[in-house]
């Protein structure tokens, strides 16, 4: 069977508000064809309005939703037919797995013995091979989150809307799933709405990302744009990052320019002139720290400076320490043990190394 | 305790040699009472439906009114309903009083609001978010409505359960609107209290133990309902 060639999404001029309170206001947004875009945004950012308004389940106050350059709404069954959704909690239908996948096909009028070969397909895609006869209410929440993703899956939707379909599960089955998403995702090749507040999870699954920020979309690009030099301060502390760094590019040689911060020198691979103001970013976990008085071997990394700690907190599993030369602060995402290793306080003096290629430049 | 045992082999050997009085009796309390339950489940669950899944002005209101009918006197519906059908009444040309389509509207009045309030009760249970998921899958707002009393079937059973329980030992307005016409609208609550009265304790004995054994079934079966129930509390 050959899957039917997935939409291109366009949300233009959208607005949602609830007694009087405006929850989504996005000027546009872009759902590339055959892509994931992870939607990130902190709790109550309108993530998921959204993406029920983009899955024609809720009706914006204004604006439109195109698929393939035609505008779409709720009463435009055939588009609705070509979505499929899951979401946060696996709501599952009393009945056996089998029942549950089958749902959409049977709302489809899809024969019964078709029904059974794709059931059986879209189940050991997932990773639940001849779980069809078992009671959908006996499984674990990963287990469960699975039959939702075979639920929509299983109906060959050309666009799949995911609202935190990891967010209830714990952290080892979270993890295991995202990586099964990942590569479902990718093999399938669906034009993919994918919700989440987690960054790691976007990382690990999407193409293209878009942050939100009470109700507007506030960067989008591909995850390498975004994630790589925050486009302000608010997102560089979502992102866990330090605002980017100014600079003015003194010269360029071989592809790597020599920027001056302040009087701090940083390389970046960038295709900039020289003279140029620009912004520079680093992401977290590029950055290795040393002891100040470490004798670094040697590597590729062509930013080595001497810096202090300014500031330790505890993200998850990782602590996320702040270290600062002059104007340059920056971000670096350490382990427990690491932190331990180096005996990081406030004011510990370090070396940060990190590699020209790891520097995000933006031009002012 | 002689009484009881007199009562009690005079009721059964009733019951057993088909004394067609008995019987006949039964017959109408349960066509009766049958025929107002599924009339009320009719009425009653689109109306429960409603209420539990739907936001419209008024809905408190109506919640506050079905809950409120689930403890309406009998009696003031049967006075109600006898009202309307008596001779000067608005439907007194419709020559339904002391018929036996009279009984099934007075029960009907008493269930339809029992059946809506307990089916809201089931219907609101299911998760507005699996509704959404229906919805996500392509289902049309019939679908999803399919799909959540089918979700709620257990609970709709037992507004089946309850709507019936309710009505057929009801006593008060079938009297007042049927008339306790042997052979015609007499049925089991009212032989009770018409044997009792005449000294019949055998006869009257008799029909509590089968009414008993309706309650009795009914209840069995509300009971595994609710054991059953505990489904999206995991």
């Amino acid at each position: 069977m050959s899957a039917p060639k997935p939409a291109d999404i366009v949300v233009e001029g959208v607005r949602k508000s609830y007694r009087g309170k405006t929850v989504v206001d996005v000027d546009r947004l872009e759902l590339k064809a055959g892509r994931t875009l992870g939607l990130l945004g902190p709790s109550g950012s309108g993530k998921s309005t959204l993406l029920s308004m983009i899955g024609l389940l809720e009706r914006p106050d204004a604006g439109t939703v195109s698929v393939d350059g035609r505008e779409v709404n709720a009463t435009d069954r055939q588009t609705r037919m070509s979505m499929a959704a899951a979401f946060q909690r696996p709501y599952l239908f009393k009945g056996t797995v089998g029942d549950n996948v089958a749902y959409g096909l049977r709302l489809r009028r899809v024969p019964a013995s078709d029904t059974r070969d794709r059931v059986e397909a879209v189940l050991t895609r997932v990773g639940l091979q001849g779980w069809q006869d078992r009671s959908a209410l006996t499984l674990s929440g990963g287990e469960a989150q699975r039959v939702a993703l075979a639920r929509a899956l299983v109906l060959e939707p050309r666009i799949l809307l995911l609202d935190e379909p990891l967010a209830s599960l714990d952290p080892v089955m979270k993890w295991r799933l995202a990586r099964d998403f990942a590569r479902i995702l990718r093999e399938e090749g669906k034009t993919t709405l994918y919700v989440t507040h987690d960054q790691d999870e976007v990382l690990a699954i999407a193409d293209d990302v878009a942050i939100m920020r009470q109700g507007r979309v506030v960067a989008s690009g591909t995850g390498d744009q975004v994630f790589g030099l925050p486009a302000d301060d608010w997102i560089a502390g979502f992102l866990g990052m330090e605002p980017s760094i100014r600079g003015r590019v003194l010269d360029v040689k071989d592809g790597v320019a020599r920027v001056d911060c302040g009087g701090v020198t940083l390389y970046a691979v960038a295709p900039v002139a020289p003279g140029a103001e620009v912004l520079l970013g680093v992401r977290p976990e590029d950055v290795v720290l040393f002891e100040a008085d470490a004798i670094v071997p040697l590597t590729s990394a062509r930013n080595k400076i001497q810096a202090v700690v300014v500031q330790i907190d505890p993200s998850g599993s990782t602590y996320r320490v702040v270290i600062e030369r002059g104007p340059v602060r920056i971000a670096a995402k350490i382990s427990r043990s690491a932190l331990v290793d180096l005996r990081l306080s406030e004011g510990t003096p370090v070396q940060a190394l990190f590699k020209a290629t790891a520097v995000r430049v933006a031009s002012t | 305790m002689g009484i009881f045992i007199d009562a009690f082999r005079g009721g059964l050997a009733m019951l057993v040699s088909g004394a067609a009085d008995v019987w006949t009796i039964v017959l109408v309390s349960v066509q009766v009472s049958g025929a107002a339950v599924l009339l009320a489940l009719v009425l009653g669950i689109p109306i429960g439906f409603m209420l539990g899944t739907k936001r419209f002005v008024g809905r408190r209101m109506m919640l506050v009114i079905a809950n409120t009918g689930m403890g309406l006197p009998p009696v003031v519906v049967g006075l109600v309903v006898a009202m309307l059908l008596s001779r000067r009444g608005p439907l007194g040309s419709l020559e339904l009083l002391y018929s036996r389509p009279a009984m099934v509207i007075a029960q009907l009045v008493i269930a339809v609001p029992m059946v809506a309030a307990v089916s809201a009760a089931a219907v609101s249970a299911v998760p507005r978010e699996l509704r959404l998921q229906a919805r996500s899958l392509g289902a049309s707002p019939l679908q999803v409505a399919i799909m959540t009393l089918r979700e709620a079937r257990m609970g709709l059973l037992a507004s089946v359960a309850a709507g019936f329980g309710s009505i057929i030992s009801e006593v008060g307005a079938v009297t007042m609107v049927g008339g306790n016409l042997a052979g015609k609208t007499r049925v089991m609550t009212t032989a009770i209290v018409q044997y009792t009265r005449m000294g019949d304790y055998g006869a009257a004995l008799a029909l509590a133990v089968v009414l008993m054994a309706m309650v009795l079934a009914v209840n069995i079966l509300l009971t595994r309902v609710q054991q059953s129930a505990e489904r999206y509390e995991q």
